[in-house]
């Protein structure tokens, strides 16, 4: 069953195209990567899958179960199940983790017809969830990301996307300048999440070493807004020793 | 053909004031004061409202203040009791002073079970029974520039006030809430509350002033608050302007600090049509702290001008000030900082900044520091930024399931709660809080 279908997707921003026509289909179940030079569209795509407004979208459409995605609120996205890890998290001074995340949780709860969380509830769960990215108590009081190292801003993000407990999520770079044991505890966090088969996530990721923790079922190349190449995981291996340049040369396939 | 009347106002109308009310102070035991209300009376005269002209003016336009014919306030029977009841803080220990347009209301007040060493007393009561006080001390401090012309009048003109003394060494555990409530009335009111704080040395104390009125109405309060602080005294105070939007509020404090005090001030405004909030500290004496925190929130038309002045006078002084802005449609601010360091005041630490958040791209804010420093050894910084919410971080919290009312909300609170998470009174933290949540959350959450 297909989670997400990306068709023809076109995005610009300010009068520059940046997304020229990408096709991907993601099913439940399934993991792909994304890798590609700086400056592809790797995070173009991501921001306009999670609906950032600067972008506009000129050609194409992208169905989520089925439904328009392009329609919806950035939030509604995210109530509806998408999540995304973003390549650089923001910092908001004076708004701490955990208030933020109580109001995250009970958004979507009552986008669900919940009844907001309990409040005891919800602390053994960030207890939880913390414990699982290696975090301690005192992070919770913090405000968003402020002074945080680069390796705690992106488990920071993992753990987000824990408590949250999305559908689909789409991570980006999140194993960029992380040692080798932030990304296995990156990595754990994203293997518990593709368990459940209901589930399916993209990777962005500049490096093959992530891959061998997260192994996906699809590896794509980007370059210049187009998927230029599909394949198994060992496109990665192959870009991995190679670079791009090869790429570029032959005929990209006529819908990935 | 008729005849217009034009309304008496500004100068003339203060004039007619002071000629209607000065009976009332040439009895009551304060006939003694009188020479000092006629001169007062008389530099008003001769400085008159000011303009934009003036300096210390420039930012503020006083023309709609000038188009009203304010009364002075009458003693009023209206029950304040509804009004006051979303005023007070409930369970919550405090001694609580109501003045109700201009009077001091004894039926809600509560000040029967008062510390040793700690007086409370209506200014009115204190010309008889602490003359000596306040020929020494009312009208000795406030008033030397920026708002001198309103300080002389309230020298003239004020009825009532507080005065509260604290003895050496005392420690008052309770806060002291004073609470300056002007109810409505069939004409535009006009009250000059005046308070007087002597904090002996060694002594501490908490006081959180607040000034508030009917919605709807429209009035004029020019408060003016004088407090000294003797060596090593703590005093901590809260001054909330929740005035009825349509009124005009002028607001003057002045700290005389002795040797080793320490004075901090959380100073909100939120009311008003057009505030004023001046507030200045001398530092007098070696090792002071003065620490400033300043919040104003305006919409719609408001207009908030916040004066700060800090004379370092003496050596090993450290003032820290932080003002803070949100301004949402039209309304203005400005925010003036003056750091005055003398000659030999050496080693001073003084720090300043004026942050801001512009709501509307029709909000405007002038943020204006001033340094003056004839000292060679001293650290001084000052800053200002003005700045819109974040969309990075607009959208970081949307992407996370928030909606964006909410999501902007939260940001505001966040730049707000700088200084509101320094309040030490938890009700009135949690009153603010439920303030901001309204304006700027509008119930999303
Ligand atoms: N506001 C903007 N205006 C114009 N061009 C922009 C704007 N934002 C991004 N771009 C351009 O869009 C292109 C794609 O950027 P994007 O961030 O999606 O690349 P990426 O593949 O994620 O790169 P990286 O691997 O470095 O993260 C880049 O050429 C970038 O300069
Ligand atoms: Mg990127």
């Amino acid at each position: 069953m297909a989670i997400i279908e990306i068709k023809n997707l076109h995005a610009q921003i300010e009068g520059n195209e940046i997304l020229k026509g990408i096709n991907l289909t993601v099913n439940a179940g399934e993991t792909h990567a994304i890798m590609g030079p700086n400056g592809s569209g790797k995070s173009t795509l991501a921001s306009v899958l999670a609906g950032r407004e600067e972008y506009e979208i000129t050609e194409g459409e992208v169905l989520y179960h089925g439904k328009d995605l392009l329609d919806m609120d950035p939030n509604e996205r995210a109530c509806e199940g998408i999540f995304l890890a973003f390549q650089y998290p923001v910092e908001i001074p004076g708004v701490n983790n955990s208030y933020f995340l109580k109001t995250a949780v009970n958004a979507i709860r009552k986008h669900r017809g919940e009844e907001e969380i309990d409040p005891g509830d919800f602390l053994t769960l960030l207890r939880e969830k913390m414990k699982l990215v290696h975090m301690d108590d005192k992070f919770l009081s913090r405000s968003i990301n402020e002074g945080f190292s680069g390796g705690e801003k992106k488990r920071n993000e993992i753990f987000q996307m824990m408590v949250l407990d999305p559908t689909f999520a789409v991570l980006d770079e999140t194993d960029s300048g992380l040692d080798i044991d932030a990304l296995k505890i990156v990595a754990d966090g994203v293997n518990e999440f593709r368990k459940d088969p209901k589930k399916a996530a993209i990777v962005v990721t500049h490096y093959q070493r992530l891959l061998n923790y997260i192994v996906p079922d699809f590896v794509h190349v980007l370059v210049d807004g187009k998927i230029v190449q599909s394949g198994g995981k060992e496109l990665a291996f192959e870009l991995e020793d190679k670079g791009y340049g090869w790429i570029e040369i032959e005929p990209a396939p006529a819908h990935a | 053909m008729n005849q217009q009347i034009e309304p008496v106002t500004g100068r003339d109308l203060f004039r007619q004031h002071f000629e209607e009310v000065e009976d009332r102070f040439s009895s009551n035991g304060q006939s003694w004061f009188m020479n000092t209300r006629k001169a007062a009376f008389a530099r008003f005269t001769e400085l008159g409202i000011p303009t934009r002209k003036d300096e210390a003016w420039k930012h503020t336009s006083l023309n709609p203040f000038n188009e009203v014919e304010f009364r002075p306030s009458d003693v009023s029977d209206v029950d304040s009791k509804a009004l006051l009841e979303g005023i007070v803080f409930h369970n919550w220990k405090a001694h609580r002073v109501v003045f109700q347009d201009g009077q001091y209301s004894e039926g809600n007040s509560a000040i029967n079970n008062l510390p040793k060493g700690l007086t409370i007393v209506s200014l009115k009561e204190a010309f008889s029974t602490h003359r000596e006080v306040i020929e020494e001390h009312l009208a000795s401090y406030a008033g030397e520039d920026e708002n001198e012309a309103f300080v002389a009048l309230n020298t003239a003109l004020h009825e009532d006030g507080l005065l509260v003394m604290v003895e050496k060494g005392v420690v008052v555990e309770d806060p002291i809430h004073l609470i300056y409530l002007t109810t409505s009335h069939a004409h535009p009111s006009s009250t000059h509350p005046r308070t007087l704080v002597i904090a002996e040395e060694g002594s501490q104390l908490t006081l959180i002033e607040r000034y508030a009125g009917e919605e709807g109405s429209v009035y004029f309060t020019n408060a003016v608050s004088e407090i000294v602080l003797g060596e090593n005294a703590h005093f901590d105070h809260y001054r909330l302007q929740d005035e009825s939007p349509q009124s005009f509020h002028i607001g003057t404090v002045q700290i005389e600090q002795g040797r080793n005090s320490r004075y901090r001030t959380h100073a909100i405004s939120i009311g008003s049509r057009i505030g004023r909030n001046g507030i200045a500290a001398h530092l007098d004496g070696e090792g002071i702290e003065c620490v400033m925190n300043g919040l104003f929130l305006t919409q719609d038309d408001q207009h908030i001008d916040n004066h700060t002045r800090v004379i370092h006078a003496q050596p090993h002084c450290y003032s820290h000030e932080v003002f803070k802005g949100i301004l949402d449609d039209h309304s203005s601010g400005a925010f003036t900082g003056r750091i005055i360091v003398k000659e030999g005041a050496q080693k001073t630490d003084a720090i300043q900044s004026s942050k801001n958040l512009l709501l509307s791209d029709d909000a405007t804010i002038s943020p204006d520091p001033q340094l003056e420093i004839f000292a060679d050894d001293v650290k001084c910084t000052h800053g200002a930024t003005i700045g819109q919410l974040d969309t990075d971080a607009i959208f970081y919290l949307r992407a996370r399931g928030i909606d964006e009312q909410s999501a902007r909300g939260l940001l505001t609170f966040a730049f707000a709660n700088e200084i509101i998470e320094q309040i030490k009174i938890e009700p009135l933290r949690d009153y603010l809080e439920a303030i901001i949540a309204r304006r700027y959350r509008k119930g999303a959450l």
